[in-house]
């Protein structure tokens, strides 16, 4: 691939030909580069990878499956693996990458296409539709294989909710159910608890937007993007009201406080620290807390399953179908710098084997898009995923995955933060982020407002 | 190769024709400088001609600005002078510089170094090593430093709890504040050692003089010292200035430019731009519009302390 700011860099470094970045060099087609996260609570991906390149070595004489965890939070993971792909002799072979980045990095070339090796693949009928559309590009082909896929929801403390004399099981039928009972949480436990965790603010990144933001959104009738006029919707009412429940949550001192939210690792104390001490009634969060709590988790704690519970957060009033979700999921893509591309697909299908994927699963509480997985036994008895998370699958919801979307997310992030700081009523927010949304993707773009 | 250019041999000096013949030929004469000027061009021109031309492309980390890098004409530009952000990030970066660059270390540092002067050795090495130890500390940990000295629970809310006073979230509530004050803090040595070397080379019987004519303390620093490290002045404010416009690890440690982008001057801007948004063509154009304001401070500081100027 010739850059045009490599060559011109290159003509000015002529003392320095290794800069160049010609087509396929230094590239050693026995090497098998995998790139993938490894930060926080998430250690799944490197368990499979350590076990992939033991067994893909020991079986394959001369190949070198060569290992690149990358320990940093989604948003710098992205930015470090997009470095590593604007170079040719960097670019990983194998990259762990979540699917809302496909289309913009099929876009910047950065993908190789798997069509021909899926074709061919004898688990492939193991996969459903959902998660087929999830890593089909706009160009029409296949550029990744999920790995797992996830649903988000209220977890809530069912000792500290009776307390406060909520009915347990807890299952809001509305906003306004959510608020009640995080109000009737703070009027027993004051400062001691927080009553209700709504992520906002940009320091949290995509956890804001879509853990926060997003959830409300889904249960209104707006979305951020209208699939059928296809452009991005701007003045909803939706959009609005979301955001009013960000101020309603954040004047009545709620959630955290602005200080402890608008920490980059609020996400994190919260599963590892705030949870488990009860010092958090209700959080609106990931299927997936669970894999902190389990055993080999980064803060194991057994009585979660007593202490914690699981239930949809509602729609705005409670119309049908009654509850909502969103769900991402990440995947298994190729390097389109890939010397070997045969050799590649071996790694990755090794990866994504059922052993592997049911593995996975169970570290990185995911739920599995596999079937064989789902249906099995191991993963049945050994998932940290609770059923309610599971049955959620029937009215999630995905992110608009286009090119636009970080940078529309980014806009999403910024009015929640300031209204969480109370430095713009909702309104102001509301509009601030059209005028944001019409400089992103054009104002030929959106429509309404 | 001594005798190849006879061209010059009728002028004025008739006698030697062209070249001394012991003088290398031009070429020769180039290629001692040229390691030294490749090397210039590649690590001081090339980005700085990179940046200018990025920043009139849509180059990005990902997207179709990745695959095919196109020239956009002033696209980023017109953004730039939109953008509220930038507008933003300019007032903050100016009230940053002049607050910790200019009052804080230029200021503080003349003060230090005037008052270390003729103390005690064992004072000026008491108080020379601290401010020296706070310069020495890297970037990073400065910045967590003052983080848990500002924090909610942290040392300043502790002495202030015990005073009576109300706990303050300081760095949400004036974050521009703590990252000034922690830039200050770190900054000032580098002026008072520059300031306190000038001060040693100020004459004393020019002082001895201004104070037998009846100057007092005030009027010797104000009539004999400032006057005479003007161009010490000048250089360290300079200097100053170029380091503090460019401060990005300290605030992105303590702040990360939040809340509410209430500390996010244009280097943490610029990173957010290029490398959080993958929008590399808007951050170089941001970079540009950061050397637009470090130019700004320096041509004042060029002219008012110019010497023609002073009396």
């Amino acid at each position: 691939m010739k850059r045009a700011p490599a060559a011109a860099a290159a003509l000015l470094l002529a003392a320095l030909p290794a800069a160049a970045g010609c087509e396929g060099s230094g590239r050693d087609p026995g090497t098998v580069k995998v790139v993938y996260q490894d930060f926080g609570a998430f250690r799944a991906a490197d368990a499979i990878m350590r076990t992939v390149k033991e067994e893909f070595e020991a079986a394959n004489e001369g190949v070198t499956v060569d290992l690149h965890p990358i320990e940093a939070p989604a948003e710098d993971y992205q930015t470090q693996v997009n470095l590593m792909n604007q170079s040719a002799s960097e670019a990983p072979d194998i990259l762990y990458e979540d699917s809302f980045t496909i289309n913009q990095d099929v876009e910047a070339g950065y993908l190789h296409p798997l069509d021909e090796y899926w074709a061919s693949w004898e688990d492939a009928d193991q996969y459903s539709e959902q998660a087929d559309a999830a890593v089909t590009a706009r160009d029409g082909s296949r550029y990744g294989v999920m790995l797992g896929t996830d649903t988000r929801g209220l977890w809530y403390n069912r000792t500290l909710l009776e307390q406060a004399g909520v009915a347990v099981p807890w299952e809001p039928e509305d906003w306004d159910a959510v608020l009640e009972a995080a109000r009737a949480v703070q009027d027993e436990f004051g400062d001691e608890v927080t009553a209700f965790n709504l992520f906002g603010g940009t320091p949290a990144g995509e956890v804001s937007s879509m853990q926060g933001f997003q959830m409300l959104l889904t249960g209104t009738p707006d979305r951020l993007y209208d699939e059928g006029s296809g452009t991005w919707t701007a003045g909803s009412q939706g959009f609005v009201d979301a955001l009013e429940f960000y101020d309603t949550v954040y004047s009545e001192g709620l959630s955290l406080d602005t200080r402890d939210m608008l920490n980059a690792n609020a996400p994190t104390l919260n599963l590892e620290e705030r949870m488990p001490q009860g010092e958090m009634a209700i959080s609106l969060d990931g299927s997936w807390a669970t894999q902190t709590w389990i055993e080999g988790g980064a803060s194991p704690w057994p009585e979660w399953e007593e202490e914690m519970a699981f239930t949809a957060m509602p729609t705005q009033d409670g119309s049908a179908p009654g509850a909502t979700s969103l769900s991402g999921g990440w995947t298994l893509a190729m390097g389109a710098q890939t010397a070997d591309p045969g050799l590649a697909w071996e790694v990755m299908a090794m990866a994504l084997n059922k052993e592997n994927a049911a593995e996975f699963a169970v570290r990185g509480a995911q739920i599995p898009v596999r079937a064989d997985v789902a249906e099995s036994e191991e993963y049945q008895e050994r998932s940290p995923i609770v059923p309610e998370a599971n049955e959620l699958v029937d009215v999630t919801h995905f992110r608009p995955a286009y090119g636009e979307y970080p940078r529309v997310s980014q806009a999403v992030q910024q009015a929640t933060e300031s209204v969480l700081l109370g430095d713009a009523t909702p309104e102001e927010a509301a509009a601030a982020y059209d005028r944001e949304l019409e400089e992103i993707v054009g104002a030929d773009q959106v429509t309404g407002g | 190769m001594g005798e190849g250019a006879p061209g010059r041999s009728g002028g004025a000096r008739g006698g030697r024709a062209g070249r001394h013949p012991l003088l290398p030929s031009p070429a020769a004469r180039v290629a001692p400088i040229a390691p030294a000027a490749v090397l210039l061009l590649a690590f001081f021109a090339a980005p700085v001609v990179w940046t200018l031309w990025a920043s009139f492309t849509n180059a990005a980390l990902t997207g179709p600005g990745a695959a095919r890098t196109e020239f956009v004409g002033l696209a980023n530009f017109e953004r730039l002078v939109t953008d509220p952000e930038v507008l933003n990030a300019t007032v903050l970066t100016a009230v940053f510089l002049i607050g910790s660059g200019i009052v804080g270390q230029t200021a503080l540092g003349m003060l230090l170094a005037l008052l270390m002067q003729g103390r005690s050795p064992w004072v000026r090495s008491v108080v020379g090593g601290i401010v020296v130890g706070a310069w020495v500390l890297p970037e990073v940990v400065a910045g967590f430093v003052w983080a848990a000295f500002l924090e909610s629970g942290g040392t300043l809310n502790r002495v202030l709890g015990a005073l009576g006073a109300p706990e303050q979230a300081w760095l949400t509530t004036v974050p521009i504040l703590a990252v000034v004050l922690a830039n200050a803090w770190k900054g000032t040595a580098f002026s008072m050692m520059a300031y306190s070397a000038a001060l040693s080379e100020v004459p004393g019987d020019l002082k001895d003089a201004a104070r037998v004519d009846g100057a007092g303390t005030a009027g010797v620093v104000r009539h004999i010292v400032l006057p005479l490290l003007r161009r010490t002045v000048a250089a360290t404010l300079l200097l100053v200035t170029l380091q503090t416009v460019q401060v990005f690890t300290l605030i992105y440690v303590m702040t990360a430019g939040g809340p509410g982008g209430r500390s996010t001057t244009l280097p943490l801007l610029m990173y957010t731009e290029a490398l959080r948004m993958g929008d590399i063509a808007y951050g170089t154009t941001v970079a540009l519009a950061l050397l637009a304001v470090a130019g700004l401070f320096s041509a004042v500081y060029l002219r008012t302390l110019r010497p023609e100027e002073v009396r």
